[in-house]
C-alpha cells in the first residue's frame, strides 16, 4: 500500500492526532466527526464555499514570481499571497468554512480562541456576515499587547473574554473556549483557528485550507509548465497556513515540504517555540501530538517574537511529517525572522506577518539549487505587526 | 476484593470527597486523606494536579496551580501516599488528566498505584474506546477500577457501552458544564437521574459536579449509589484549612 499522509479513519496520522476529549465534548465532536465530511460535499455547501471565498474573501489569491528576493538567493521564488485575503491572512479561508459547517450543523453560537487576534478577527469577520453571536476567548495578557484586534473584533459586534487562568496567552484561551463548548453543548459550534484540537478538527481546518495547494498547482502549471515546485515552504505554529500549502502535495514525495518553526532567542535559550525539536510526544487539547512540556508532563508555555507561532504543541499532520522524516523542520530565530521581514519589504515592496517572515529567513542558510521552484507561502500580511517592527528596528 | 467494589456494597449513599494533592500546602496529602476517612467520607479522589485541566472550573484550576507552584509531582505523590495503607481503609481514587500519565508511563503508574494502595483511577480525557484498546488489560494486571464518566448529553448506546467496560461505578456528570458550575438540582436534572437510573445499569453510579451542601448530596443520591464533591471542598480547604476538614464533611449527611 502506498504511504500515506493524509489522516487516516480512527483520526490519526501516524501515531499522532485522535480524540482525547472529556465525556462532556463527546457528542459534539462526534456530531462533527459523523457529519463533517458528508456537509462537505453536498453541492449547496462546495457552491457557497466557493462563492464566498472568490467574492468575500477575495480569491484566488496570486501567485507571484519574487523576482527581486530569487535574484538574491540564486533560486525561484514563488510568494501564495494569502496576505491579500480579506482580514489580511490566510486565517479567514478556515472561519468561512467552518461558520457554513455551525449553520448546515443548526448552531446558533460560535465560540473561538485567538492568540494574537488574527483568528479572532476572521472568525468576528464571518460571525457578523452570517449574523450569528461570536464569542471569542483571549489571554488576558495578549489582550494587553494587542489592543487593535481586540478593537477590530468589538468592531465586528464579537464579545471577547479574558482567559484569566494559567499562563493567560493562547494555550489559556483555548483551555476557556473548551470549557465554554463543554458548558454550551447543543447550540454552539467551536470554530478551532488551525490543525489542532481533536479529531476531525485537524482534517476539516487543513481541508478548508487546502484551497491554497488546490490553487498553486493550477498557477505553477500556468507559470512554469508544472504542477509541482521542487519545495513548499511554510512557517508553522499550530499549522495551518502550513497543512493548507502542503495539503495537495503530501502524498507526492517528488514536492519537498519544509516546514519552520520559531526558535524565539535559541532553541536552546529556554525561550523558543521550536515544538519538533523541543516537544515530545503528548496529549494537548484534545489531540496525541509533539508538546512542549515538563518531565512531569505539564505543558510549558513557549516563546516567540511572533504571537502566531506561539503554541506550545503542533498539529498531528505536522507531527507525523517531523516523525516520518517526510518534512524537513527547520526552525528561525526572532532575529533572523525580523531581518527577513524587512528584506522583503525593501526587495519585493511586501510587508508580511513576522510569522510569515520566519518561512523567509531560511534561505539566508538552506541553499537551493538556482533551478528549484520553491513556494512560500505568504501567509500573512505585517500591518498588525507594525509596532514589534518599529520596535525591533527603532523605526 | 477491590475497595472500591467492598464499599459499593454497603447499603448507604456513598460520599465521596475529592482534593487537589499539594494543596494547600504541599505535604497535606496524607492528612486530608487521614482526616477525610475520619469524618466519615466513604470514597477519596485524590486529584493529581495539571496545567491544563480541561475539564474544571475555577475553583479546581486555581488549586491545581497552586498545588504546582507548591511542587507537586507524579513521584511526589505517591513518594507522599506510601505509606498510606498503613493509617487509612478508605478507598483511594486517583484523578488525573491523561498527560502527566502518558508522560509516567501508564504501566508504571499503575504498578505504582498498586504498590501504594489506589484502588481506581479517574482520567477524564482518556476516551473509553482509547481505554478498552489499550489500556483496559493494564489496569486489570493491577487490579484498577477505570471510573467512566457520562453527562446528560450521553446517549444510552454510549452509556450501555460504558456500563459493558465499567466494573466499578460510573461517575455521573449532573449537568452540562465544567467543575464547580451551579450548585443544587432542579427538575430536569433530577428528570435525568431519575432516566439513568431506569435504565438499570449493571454499574452503580455517582453523581458529581454541583454538589455543595446537605440538600444537594441528599437530591443527587435519591436515584444513584453516592454523590462526589470536589469544589466545594476545596473552596472550604482554602478558608478553614486543613484542621476543619471534619465540619465540612459532617454536615452533609
Amino acid at each position: 500500500m502506498k504511504t500515506t499522509y493524509q489522516v487516516d479513519e480512527r483520526g490519526y496520522y501516524g501515531d499522532f492526532g485522535g480524540a482525547y476529549i472529556p465525556e462532556m465534548l463527546y457528542p459534539n465532536v462526534e456530531e462533527l466527526r459523523t457529519r463533517y465530511l458528508e456537509i462537505m460535499k453536498e453541492e449547496s455547501f462546495q457552491k457557497e464555499f466557493k462563492q464566498l471565498l472568490k467574492d468575500y474573501v477575495g480569491r484566488p489569491t496570486p501567485l507571484y514570481f519574487a523576482e527581486g528576493f530569487s535574484k538574491k538567493y540564486n533560486t525561484k521564488i514563488y510568494l501564495k499571497r494569502e496576505d491579500l485575503c480579506h482580514t489580511g491572512a490566510h486565517k479567514v479561508n478556515n472561519t468561512i468554512g467552518q461558520i457554513l459547517m455551525a449553520k448546515k450543523l443548526g448552531k446558533t453560537r460560535v465560540i473561538a480562541e485567538t492568540g494574537a487576534g488574527q483568528h479572532g478577527v476572521a472568525t468576528a469577520t464571518v460571525c457578523a456576515l452570517m449574523g450569528i453571536e461570536c464569542v471569542v476567548y483571549m489571554g488576558e495578557i495578549d489582550i494587553a499587547r494587542q489592543a487593535p484586534n481586540v478593537a477590530r473584533m468589538k468592531m465586528l459586534g464579537a464579545t471577547v473574554v479574558p482567559a484569566k487562568s494559567g499562563s493567560r496567552t493562547l494555550k489559556d484561551a483555548t483551555n476557556e473556549a473548551i470549557r465554554d463548548w463543554i458548558n454550551n453543548p447543543v447550540n454552539t459550534h467551536y470554530i478551532i483557528g488551525s490543525v489542532v484540537g481533536p479529531h476531525p478538527y485537524p482534517d476539516m481546518v487543513a481541508r478548508f485550507q487546502s484551497v491554497i495547494s488546490e490553487e498553486v498547482k493550477i498557477q505553477l502549471k500556468e507559470k512554469e509548465g508544472r504542477e509541482n515546485p521542487d519545495y513548499v515552504v511554510a512557517c508553522v505554529g499550530g499549522g495551518s497556513n502550513a497543512a493548507g500549502l502542503f495539503y495537495h502535495y503530501l502524498d507526492n514525495e517528488d514536492v519537498g515540504i519544509i516546514a519552520v518553526e520559531a526558535a524565539g532567542e535559541g532553541v536552546l535559550s529556554g525561550k523558543s517555540a521550536a515544538t519538533s525539536a523541543l516537544g515530545k510526544e503528548g496529549i494537548i487539547h484534545g489531540s496525541k501530538t509533539l508538546l512542549m512540556q515538563t518531565e512531569d508532563g505539564q505543558i510549558t508555555e513557549p516563546y516567540s517574537i511572533s504571537a502566531g507561532l506561539d503554541y506550545p504543541g503542533v498539529g498531528p499532520m505536522h507531527a507525523n511529517l517531523f516523525r516520518t522524516g517526510r518534512g524537513e523542520f527547520i526552525s528561525v530565530t526572532d532575529k533572523d525572522a525580523m531581518d527577513a521581514g524587512l528584506v522583503l519589504s525593501k526587495l519585493e515592496g511586501i510587508i508580511p506577518a513576522i510569522e510569515t517572515a520566519h518561512a523567509l529567513a531560511i534561505f539566508e542558510t538552506r541553499k537551493f539549487k538556482e533551478d528549484d521552484v520553491v513556494v512560500i507561502n505568504l501567509s500573512g500580511r505585517g500591518d498588525k505587526d507594525l509596532n514589534t517592527y518599529i520596535e525591533h528596528f527603532n523605526l | 476484593m477491590n475497595r472500591i467494589n467492598q464499599k459499593l456494597q454497603e447499603s448507604q449513599k456513598l460520599l465521596s470527597i475529592y482534593f487537589t494533592a499539594g494543596y494547600p500546602e504541599i505535604e497535606d496529602t496524607a492528612r486530608i486523606i487521614e482526616a477525610l476517612e475520619k469524618s466519615g467520607a466513604d470514597m477519596i479522589e485524590i486529584g493529581l494536579p495539571f496545567s491544563d485541566p480541561l475539564a474544571d472550573g475555577p475553583t479546581i484550576q486555581q488549586s491545581s496551580e497552586a498545588a504546582l507552584r507548591n511542587g507537586m509531582t507524579t513521584n511526589k505523590l505517591f513518594s507522599q501516599i506510601v505509606n498510606i495503607r498503613k493509617t487509612v481503609n478508605i478507598p483511594l481514587i486517583i484523578m488525573g488528566y491523561f498527560n502527566p500519565i502518558l508522560q509516567y508511563g501508564v504501566e508504571k503508574f499503575c504498578q505504582k498505584c498498586k504498590e501504594t494502595g489506589i484502588d481506581g483511577l479517574i482520567i477524564p480525557d482518556l476516551p473509553v474506546e482509547e481505554y478498552k484498546t489499550h489500556y483496559q488489560e493494564i489496569f486489570e494486571k493491577y487490579d484498577l477500577i477505570p471510573v467512566f464518566l457520562i453527562t446528560p448529553q450521553t446517549s444510552e448506546e454510549r452509556i450501555r457501552f460504558i456500563d459493558d467496560v465499567s466494573n466499578g461505578f460510573i461517575y455521573m456528570v449532573s449537568s452540562a458544564s465544567v467543575t464547580g458550575g451551579t450548585t443544587g438540582f432542579g427538575d430536569e436534572q433530577m428528570d435525568y437521574f431519575k432516566r439513568i437510573s431506569n435504565l438499570d445499569l449493571k454499574t452503580p453510579t455517582i453523581v458529581g459536579f454541583g454538589i455543595s451542601s446537605a440538600a444537594s448530596f441528599k437530591q443527587a443520591t435519591e436515584f444513584s449509589k453516592g454523590a462526589i464533591i470536589g469544589s466545594a471542598f476545596i473552596k472550604h480547604l482554602s478558608h478553614h484549612g486543613v484542621d476543619k476538614i471534619s465540619e465540612f464533611v459532617k454536615v452533609l449527611r
